[in-house]
C-alpha cells in the first residue's frame, strides 16, 4: 500500500477569503514575535473576527522550536480548547502548531512522541489544523513533518504523523511580499532541494514525481526574480506554489542526502535549514551520479525539463548541478562549509558528530545512494572546501 | 534454505547480523531486545513471536518463542505475514511500513530514531538468507 496526503488548498489573490468561509469558534494561532511584529496577523484576524471566530495567539516559537516551547505551547492549546489550531510564519511555526495540535488531543504524550508509532485523531473531537505560510521554503503548510530541536543533544528530531497533514493550506501572496531578500535566498534553496530530492527519492513514485518536477522547474525560474525584487508578485506567488509542492511531495516520497547532511550541519552549527540543505544539494547530487544509474536518468529527466538539454544523461545532470552553483551564487548563498564562516578546526572536531546524525536521518536512506561512515566523512570535506565529489 | 519464521531461520538470521560489519558499526552503541510478531493473516494461523535480543552491534540470541510471557522485550514489532515478507526482502521500507500504518512499533521512539542505520542493516541481513516463504 501506498498513500498520499494533501491538504485543500487555497491560493493566489485574497486566498485569505477562504477564512470566510470556515466553520468553528476559536482559533488558536501559533506564530512568532516577529511575525506579530511585521503585522502580518491582522489580515487573518481580521478576517477571523468577520467571521465571528474567537482567537488567542501563541508567540513563542523560535528558529527550530524546542522541546520545551513545544510543551508550553501544548499546555496553552489545552487551555483554550479551540476547535482550529492555525500555524502562521516560516516551517518552524507551522511545524510547532502541528506538534501543538497533537498535544491537544494528547496531552499526556512528550513531544518526543509525536509521531507515526502514535494515534491522535484529533479531528474526530471536532479539531482542525491550518497552515498560512509567510516564507516560500519548507512548504510544511503541505506536509506532515514536525522538525523540532532537542538542545540537550544539538540534534534536529524528524516526528509527525500523516494524521497532522493540515486540513488547510492557505497561500496569500500578500502574506510572503515582505520577506527579507536573506530569507527569500535561504528558503528559496530549500524548494529547490527537496523538490529535486523528492524526484530522485527511492520512495518516490509516479504520484509524487508530478509536484516535484514542476516545483524545481519554477523554483529555477522564479527564485533569482523574487530575490532580486521582492516585489514581483508574479515571482512570489511562483515561488509560493513551488515550496507548497515540494512539500508536498517530498512528505509523500522522502527527502534524501542534502537533507541529511544538511540537517546534520545545522544541527550542530544553527544555520538557516534552507541554506545548510541547499549548500550539500550539488555535492550530494554529484555523489549521486557517480553511484547510481537510476538516478542519474533521473536527475537528468530534471535538467532536460528545466531547458537544461545539454546531450547525454550525465552531460545533462552535471548542467542541471551547475546551474544550481550559478543559481546559489546569484543569490549570495555559500557554496562551501569555509564559506558560513565555520573553522576547519572545529569542523574535523566535529566530524564524528556530522557523520553520526547524517547516518541516523531517514532522508539519508532514502537517497538514490545511500553512504557509509567512510563516504560520508569525505563528502563533509570535500564539502568543506568546495571540492566537487569524484567518489 | 529455511523456511521463514523457524528457529532454523533464526539461526540464520543470528548469523547474519553477528557477521554483518556493517550493522556492527552502525549499532555499536544500541542496546535493546525485540519481539518480531507476525500476526495472524495469509498462511499464518496464529500469533508468532520471534525473540531478538540485540546488543552493542551483536546479535546475543534469537528463537521462536511460543509463550510469550517469557521475555519482556523494550521494544515490539508487529505486522502481517505478507508485510514482513515484503519488509525482509526490501519491497517495502520498514520505516515507510509504519507510517502507512502497516506495521506498529511499541518502545522508545525517541531511541529507536537515533539507529535508522541500524533498522536498515538489519533488513539488509534478511536479505542474505535463503528463505522459504509460506506462500
Ligand atoms: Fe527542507
Amino acid at each position: 500500500m501506498e498513500n498520499f496526503s494533501c491538504p485543500f488548498i487555497a491560493y493566489g489573490d485574497n486566498a485569505l477569503d477562504y477564512l470566510a468561509q470556515i466553520k468553528g469558534k476559536k482559533a488558536f494561532i501559533v506564530t512568532d514575535k516577529n511575525i506579530v511584529k511585521l503585522g502580518l496577523l491582522k489580515p487573518v484576524t481580521d478576517k477571523l473576527n468577520a467571521t465571528n471566530i474567537k482567537w488567542e495567539i501563541f508567540d513563542e516559537v523560535e528558529a527550530e522550536p524546542s522541546l520545551d516551547t513545544i510543551k508550553k505551547g501544548g499546555i496553552a492549546v489545552g487551555k483554550y480548547q479551540p476547535d482550529w489550531v492555525i500555524g502562521i510564519g516560516g516551517g518552524s511555526c507551522m511545524d510547532a502548531a502541528k506538534a501543538i495540535i497533537l498535544l491537544l488531543a494528547r496531552p499526556e504524550l512528550e513531544p518526543e512522541a509525536l509521531s507515526v508509532l502514535e494515534d491522535f485523531n484529533f479531528r474526530d473531537k471536532g479539531k482542525k489544523l491550518m497552515a498560512i505560510p509567510t516564507t516560500s521554503g519548507t512548504g510544511s503548510e503541505a506536509s506532515w513533518a514536525i522538525v523540532l530541536s532537542d538542545t540537550k543533544d544539538n540534534r534536529k528530531l524528524g516526528l509527525g504523523t500523516p494524521e497532522v497533514m493540515p486540513d488547510v493550506a492557505i497561500l496569500d501572496p500578500v502574506m510572503v511580499m515582505g520577506m527579507p531578500p536573506q530569507v527569500t535566498a535561504d528558503t528559496g534553496m530549500d524548494v529547490i532541494c527537496q523538490a529535486i530530492e523528492a524526484y530522485i527519492s527511492s520512495w518516490g513514485t509516479s504520484i509524487t514525481a508530478g509536484p516535484a518536477l514542476i516545483a524545481t522547474r519554477l523554483a529555477l525560474q522564479y527564485l533569482p526574480r523574487a530575490y532580486k525584487d521582492g516585489k514581483d508578485v508574479d515571482a512570489r506567488k511562483e515561488m509560493m506554489n513551488a515550496a507548497m509542492m515540494g512539500g508536498l511531495s517530498g512528505c509523500n516520497s522522502m527527502f534524501g542526502l542534502a537533507h541529511g547532511t544538511g540537517h546534520a550541519l545545522g544541527g550542530i552549527f544553527h544555520m538557516p535549514h534552507g541554506r545548510t540543505v541547499g549548500l550539500f544539494l550539488p555535492y550530494t547530487l554529484e555523489y549521486i551520479i557517480n553511484g547510481s544509474e537510476e538516478a542519474l536518468v533521473k536527475i537528468a529527466e530534471i535538467a532536460r525539463y528545466c531547458g537544461l538539454n545539454a546531450g547525454s544523461d550525465k552531460e545533462c545532470a552535471k548542467a542541471l548541478i551547475a546551474r544550481i552553483r550559478t543559481l546559489a551564487k546569484e543569490i549570495k548563498q555559500p557554496l562551501s562549509v569555509k564559506e558560513c564562516g565555520i573553522d576547519k578546526a572545529q569542523w574535523e572536531k566535529e566530524m564524528e558528530g556530522l557523520v553520526n546524525r547524517a547516518l541516523n536521518e531517514v532522508m539519508t536512506m532514502t537517497a538514490p545512494r545511500v553512504p557509509g561512515t567512510e563516504d560520508l566523512e569525505k563528502l563533509f570535506r570535500y564539502a568543506y572546501d568546495g571540492k566537487s565529489i569524484d567518489f | 534454505m529455511a523456511k521463514f519464521f523457524t528457529q532454523e531461520w533464526c539461526d540464520l538470521y543470528k548469523e547474519a547480523i553477528n557477521n554483518s560489519a556493517a550493522y556492527e558499526e552502525a549499532a555499536k552503541t544500541w542496546e535493546g531486545d525485540f519481539y518480531f510478531i507476525t500476526e495472524p493473516g495469509g498462511p499464518i494461523k496464529e500469533k508468532g513471536y520471534m525473540y531478538v535480543d540485540l546488543w552493542h552491534g551483536k546479535c546475543r540470541g534469537c528463537e521462536v518463542v511460543t509463550d510469550p510471557d517469557k521475555y519482556k522485550p523494550a521494544f515490539t514489532l508487529a505486522a502481517p505475514y505478507a508485510i514482513w515478507k515484503q519488509i525482509s526482502t526490501k519491497k517495502l521500507d520498514s520505516t515507510k511500513a509504519l507510517i502507512t500504518k502497516q506495521s506498529k512499533l511499541t518502545g522508545d521512539m525517541a531511541k529507536v530514531m537515533r539507529y535508522t542505520k541500524a533498522a536498515n542493516e538489519l533488513t539488509n541481513c534478511t536479505m542474505t538468507i535463503q528463505t522459504e516463504w509460506l506462500d
